[in-house]
């Protein structure tokens, strides 16, 4: 199947003088991180049978630098954002569209103060645009009735106002939305944020990752989803400490649709 | 001898105002102690934030229970201090109820401050109970010991004092009209204080305007110390919310500042033309500090937010770390705040108004690294405060001064920063990889 992924890249379409509409951010786990490559390769299969036009950067995207930003590293992120920047305005890009809320949160509103403007969207918005436009149909078949708690981000949600895109889409897949105690406004975070991801947590009397698996077990779900690489990783730990991981999935809205879709 | 009272109202009312304008002097001193920062984009939105935030309270409803208790302390104290006009106008004349010629919409006027004054009273009580019966979790962290918890209690106590004076005040009042005693005239409509006024029953008149008096000038005098108790306070809120709201930050949350000062240095770097050896011009500015480790690193906005925290808690109740029990906690960053700014404020009092340096500082004296390392930047705190005070920005300021300043970010952090640096990616891997998804299946 994989190998049918249509996925070019800027370079191979500005060598034949073509523009795609939007340029798939991939980012670094999206690229690199075994479980978030399947997001990736979800999210491709929806824009190929979409027809959408579009490419990556492959080996000319780096790091957005925000992690290094949330440690503290200002210099090591302006350093990769201008790089960014410069191959992104050299390609003229206009629209962006990423699977990662951190990407989405940096490329959104921190690079435009260094000269990268761009229209840009997390991969729910995008989905949902397509939803509206016809491009995409969803059936809801494989999900239908199933109980499915949604993550909020903190970088997609709170940082951003979005809460509505990813909860239509499970709506649309027909599945039974159940909220967690704390959800959108309120929602807890994942543990992973502000560059946690890379480090121990500090001395304190539970993970975050779990106090936060525990709220969503509460809601009995089939399938926890989430929109981020990083909450994944986390709240698929958080299933596995809780020893429910035969029960219980934790999946990204673009691999529900995937699935839906037979894809 | 008869104008005694006026002058000694007016010396204590002149007192009391000049000593709370000297604290205010002070206060103003010490956040201009913070960066310049530009907060003059953008005024509609602003002034809408302060007028939904601060005066209409929108934040505080969030939590039902106390939201609605907090705004009738709110409405109570802004609409009885309309009394107070009175009381001050009393006080300087030597005149008794100068309002009183409005009528029927003076009966209305009184008549609504006692039943706030009442409502008032219900709240507060169920604030202390909360408070110390109940023993609501967000008040017992543990920066929450010694003054702070005093402060919370000392602020309900003032407040039912003062309630309670004032309807004792009004009782009596109605009682003396009632016995048609000079001086009183019929004014005024007493829907709580009538019931207070039958223990009065039986009291002659000049022990009625004893307790009238006594209870008007404590109720007065006690305003004038509230108001003064303030400045050393966390009921500051009342005041500098609204300012407080007005500068609140406008950006998504999610989007952190880009520091200027980086900006120059990363473009003289990129900048192919730039010589690298070129000597510094001779008026090329010392090279600015990154980020923050005292107050005066911080931006005057964020002082303003560290004076501004009631030390409610909401924002450390919803803080993932220390639901979690990490030791950070974003009330504490602003209590550090606000501490080791007075502290500085008091030392520039006793060096002439010049800062000598104590040895001290924000970081590690006050906020520990343990605490900046735990904030996940989730932005749960930012959410949670009714008065729009962003803690996040002050660990995010302070954690670039730790790596960018002293290197001294946890030896994970380094590694994933390295890996950045040299692979583009925050994990060992080679950036000639990155599409490799494309084919693996
Ligand atoms: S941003 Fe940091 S301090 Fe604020 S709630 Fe989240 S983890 Fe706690
Ligand atoms: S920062 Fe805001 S939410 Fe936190 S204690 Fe202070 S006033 Fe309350």
């Amino acid at each position: 199947m994989s190998n049918e992924l249509k996925v070019p890249t800027m370079a191979e379409l500005f060598a034949a003088g073509q523009q795609p509409e939007v340029l798939f951010w991939v980012g670094c786990a999206g690229s690199f991180d075994d479980r978030a490559k399947k997001i990736t390769k979800a999210f491709v299969k929806i824009l190929n049978k979409t027809n959408v036009s579009f490419a990556v950067l492959g080996t000319e995207e780096s790091c957005t630098g925000d992690p290094a930003k949330r440690s503290g590293n200002e210099f090591l992120f302006q350093m990769q954002a201008v790089t960014n920047i410069e191959v992104m305005n050299a390609y003229g890009i206009k629209k962006v569209v990423t699977t990662c809320p951190h990407c989405f949160n940096t490329l959104k509103n921190e690079y435009p103060g260094l000269g990268g403007n761009y229209k840009v969207l997390h991969h729910t918005q995008f989905l949902k645009a397509l939803l509206e436009e016809g491009k995409l149909t969803l059936e809801g078949g494989t999900y239908k009735g199933k109980r499915i708690t949604f993550h909020d981000p903190c970088y997609l949600g709170r940082a951003n106002n979005v809460y509505e895109a990813p909860r239509e889409l499970i709506r649309k897949l027909d599945a039974e939305l159940v909220e967690m105690r704390s959800c959108k406004q309120r929602g807890l975070c994942c543990g992973a944020g502000g560059a946690q991801m890379f480090k121990e947590p500090e001395k304190g009397d539970k993970d975050i990752n779990v106090e936060r698996t525990e709220q969503a077990l509460e809601t009995k779900p089939e399938i926890i989803a989430a929109g981020c690489p990083f909450c994944n990783t986390m709240m698929t730990d958080g299933v596995k400490h809780k020893e429910k991981e035969a029960s219980i999935k934790v999946m990204d809205i673009a691999e529900l649709i995937a699935t839906a879709e037979n894809l | 001898m008869e104008y005694i009272p006026n002058v000694l109202f007016t010396l204590i009312l002149a007192l009391g105002i000049g000593f709370f304008v000297r604290n205010i002097k002070k206060l103003s001193r010490n956040i201009r102690l913070g960066k310049d920062v530009d907060v003059s984009d953008n005024k509609p939105t602003r002034w809408k934030n302060m007028a939904r935030i601060a005066l209409g309270q929108s934040k505080m409803v969030v939590r039902p229970i106390p939201g609605i208790l907090h705004i009738i302390v709110y409405v109570g104290f802004i609409i009885i201090n309309i009394e107070v006009l009175e009381i001050i106008i009393d006080g300087v004349l030597g005149t008794h109820r100068i309002f009183a010629p409005l009528g029927k919409f003076y009966d209305i006027l009184i008549g609504s401050f006692e039943i706030l004054a009442l409502l008032v009273i219900i709240a507060i009580i169920v604030f202390w109970l909360r408070r110390n019966i109940i023993k609501l979790k967000r008040f017992f962290k543990s920066e929450m010991s010694g003054w702070p918890k005093m402060d919370g209690n000392i602020i309900l106590y003032f407040e039912l004092v003062l309630m309670t004076l004032f309807l004792t005040m009004n009782g009596a009042d109605y009682q003396l009209q009632q016995m048609g005693a000079v001086h009183y005239v019929e004014a005024g409509y007493f829907p709580v204080s009538q019931f207070i006024a039958e223990f009065f029953d039986g009291f002659s008149v000049s022990t009625l305007i004893v307790i009238e008096r006594v209870c008007w000038w404590l109720h007065i005098v006690g305003i004038l110390c509230f108001l003064n108790y303030l400045y050393y306070s966390k009921h500051l809120h009342i005041l500098l919310a609204f300012p407080n709201t007005y500068y609140g930050k406008l950006t998504p949350k999610g989007q952190f500042k880009n520091n200027d000062a980086v900006t120059k240095e990363v473009k003289v770097m990129m900048d192919p033309s730039a010589d690298p050896f070129a000597a510094p011009a001779e008026d090329a500015p010392m090279p600015e500090k990154f980020g923050a480790s005292d107050v005066m690193d911080l931006s005057w906005v964020q002082l303003l937010n560290a004076y501004t925290c009631t030390e409610c808690g909401r924002c450390t109740s919803e803080c993932p770390a220390n639901q979690t029990g990490k030791k950070l906690s974003p009330r504490k960053i602003m209590m550090d705040t606000r501490d080791r700014l007075e502290e500085v404020g008091k030392n520039m009092d006793s060096n002439k108004g010049v800062f000598v340096d104590d040895g001290k500082q924000l970081l590690d004296n006050y906020i520990t690294k343990e605490e900046l390392w735990a904030c996940t930047s989730c932005n749960a705190c930012v959410e949670a405060c009714p008065v729009s005070i962003d803690p996040l920005s002050i660990i995010m300021d302070i954690r670039q001064y730790l790596v960018m300043e002293q290197s001294a970010a946890p030896s994970d952090l380094n590694n994933m920063m390295g890996n950045i640096e040299n692979n583009g990616a925050p994990w060992p891997f080679n950036q000639m990889d990155r599409l490799n998804w494309k084919t693996e299946s």
